[in-house]
């Protein structure tokens, strides 16, 4: 019965491909994702963030550093919505600057993992040989320590600071890239429109930017918004174990740090950065999930 | 399947190799002189510090350096600790049951709940109950799993008082305080594995239900029953099972920020107390150690995979 129903399924599908024909497949891509509603409410939410942690200074009703003794663990309340912490900081207000931090760790240790990761990949997947073997064996062996004790070692041996997390989660997740890279690479490489730019003549490096970059660009999409998901989470964690940002500047992962130690007194502080944690990271999932349906032609039927 | 195997470790051995350069590395980026570190009090006798720097082969060039340590390694030895005079392979020892119980009652809990989820899921596809566990399993994802530790500590240790929000009880002494002690951390570690093996399962029951030789039973008028769970499930669970051995090697990796949340002495524990006592040795001996437990839990899972696919055995 149930085969009965995805045969039909298959068939309702098939109609429509077929009239899509016509349009680029950058603009498919583009109607496609936005036919996804969750994936455009990922999309809104994150947009949302990053204008929150832009606009940080002029919304933030008070300044995120300042302590006051006069109101340490206030309750949520009319002047403080979310309350206060032990050094009667505003909870809001180091929240709003927190989303820098975090967005800022997200997208710029993932902009770092695509720019070893990458490189290394097209240099493993194009020149092949014994190249190859040691860079997949480094990206092994990387790959062989799991992405948080790499990331704490990484960030200890360095010294705690946001700058030192953010090189760490870069470092750790570029493999990924490098795998995909590599992967693009060779499946390029057996392409007939590559075996023609290599007969004309054309040099490796050009081969590799002009026919085989284009081609990572959908997947290296996909795979770099779910990164930058994972890549937040890895920055609070780290922030949570006091080696991402420092006191007294704001990031969600030190507040929720602080926030245990007074979970019976004041247990407020500790549920407001964990949810902005959650929906951002839920949010890029989103968009990461959309854009894969989008993207790849093999998920048509999905 | 020899020539296999072969292969196999053939590709992990230059992976053990650059691991090892890399572990070895880390030293280098250290901040400071590590002599300096070690003299504490007498750093400022030239005398002591030149004695540690012969004893830890500091004034030898790197590769010596290297040979020393790799050596050391191979026999067991992955040196001192810094600030507890004991060796790191022994602490390592020490700790690692108690991350190993974690981590098997972590697992336990997201194979019984993620595998059935995926399989349900799969066989009512686009169903609310589909939509309802792949919703469930975004979340799972998308939780930052420490802070889940902290809303279950507020919710059952600080509220309602049932379970204690810290502590560790070994297992033999008295188990049912253990069990109270691991089960909050359990379940937290436990809902990240279970929503990545009920996306995994899913997908897996999916193509296996579209082959043919599901069709094929189908056709031959079985009962659905017997389709999904004899003919679809035994294959869809191939890749599954590799991947759920991966998981439980990355459950290591998780249990460092639930150990710290829950003050569970186990493996994070001790990672996390090293690198804030800058004992650096220990924090290379977990790298170290954990990447060994990584690669030979996927070779584990390799082994698995030809053991229950027979169409590998013949290769």
């Amino acid at each position: 019965m149930s085969g009965d129903a995805s045969a039909r399924r298959i068939g309702a599908t098939a109609a429509p491909v077929a009239v899509e024909r016509g349009e680029s497949p950058g603009r498919r891509a583009l109607r496609r994702f936005f036919r996804h509603r969750l994936a455009v409410f990922g999309l809104v939410v994150v947009v949302g963030f990053i204008l929150v942690a832009l606009l940080a200074p002029w919304i933030a009703p008070y300044d995120p550093i300042e302590t006051s003794w006069a109101r340490i663990r206030k309750p949520p309340s009319a002047e403080h919505w979310f309350g206060t912490d032990e050094n009667g900081r505003d909870v809001l207000s180091r929240l709003i600057w927190g989303a820098r931090a975090s967005l800022m760790a997200g997208v710029v240790s993932v902009l770092g993992a695509v720019a070893i990761g990458v490189p290394i990949g097209l240099l493993a997947g194009l020149s092949g040989g014994w190249v190859d073997a040691t860079l997949s064996r480094i990206a092994d062996a990387m790959l062989s320590v799991p992405f948080l004790i790499l990331a704490i070692a990484l960030a200890a041996f360095l010294g705690p600071a946001l700058e030192n997390a953010m090189l760490a989660i870069a470092i750790t997740a570029s493999p990924v890239f490098v795998r995909l890279a590599r992967g693009m690479a060779l499946e390029a490489k057996s392409t007939d429109w590559v075996e023609a730019a290599r007969a004309l003549g054309n040099p490796p490096w050009r081969t590799a930017l002009v026919h085989v970059l284009p081609n990572i660009v959908p997947p290296l999409l996909v795979q770099g918004t779910l990164a930058i998901a994972e890549a937040i989470i890895a920055e609070a964690s780290l922030s949570f174990l006091g080696l991402g940002q420092q006191p007294p500047a704001p990031s969600w992962g030190s507040m929720l740090n602080s926030a245990q130690r007074f979970l019976d007194q004041a247990p407020w502080l500790a549920v407001a950065p964990g949810i902005a944690i959650f929906v951002v990271v839920l949010a890029f999932n989103l968009v990461g999930d959309g854009l894969r349906d989008a993207l790849d032609p093999r998920a048509q039927r999905r | 399947m020899a020539g296999w195997l072969l292969r196999r470790l053939g590709q992990i051995v230059p992976t053990l190799v650059i691991l090892s350069f890399m572990v070895f590395g880390l030293q280098q980026l250290m901040p400071g002189d590590p002599a300096i570190i070690l003299a504490g009090e007498e750093r400022g006798d030239p005398v002591v510090l030149q004695q540690i720097r012969e004893e830890l082969r500091l004034d030898r060039p790197i590769w010596d350096q290297y040979l020393f340590w790799i050596g050391n390694v191979l026999q067991g030895d992955f040196g001192w600790s810094w600030r507890i005079r004991m060796p790191v392979s022994d602490l390592i020892l020490e700790k690692l049951p108690v991350t190993a119980q974690l981590a098997t009652m972590a697992f336990l809990i997201g194979v019984v709940i993620g595998v059935p989820a995926g399989i349900l899921s799969a066989t009512r596809r686009d169903t609310p109950t589909d939509w309802a566990a792949n919703g469930v399993a975004l979340f799972g994802i998308s939780m930052p799993n420490f802070w889940l530790g902290i809303m279950m500590i507020l919710l059952f240790s600080v509220e309602l008082g049932w379970l204690p929000p810290s502590g560790y009880v070994p297992l033999w002494e008295d188990p049912v305080q253990s069990l109270a002690t691991t089960i909050m951390p359990a379940f937290v570690l436990g809902t990240g594995v279970a929503s990545v093996l009920m996306r995994h399962t899913r997908a897996a029951m999916l193509t296996a239900l579209s082959q043919d030789y599901v069709r094929t039973a189908r056709a031959k008028g079985l009962a659905e029953k017997v389709v999904v769970w004899k003919h679809a499930l035994r294959n869809a669970l191939i890749p599954v099972v590799t991947l759920g051995t991966i998981e439980f090697g990355r459950l290591l990796a998780g249990a460092v920020l639930t150990e710290q949340i829950f003050t569970i002495p186990g493996f994070g524990k001790l990672v996390v107390d090293a690198v804030f006592n800058r004992d650096y040795p220990v924090v290379q001996g977990v790298v170290l150690a954990t990447a060994l437990i990584f690669v030979l839990l996927s070779l584990v899972a390799d082994l698995l995979y030809m053991a229950i696919n027979p169409r590998l055995r013949q290769a």
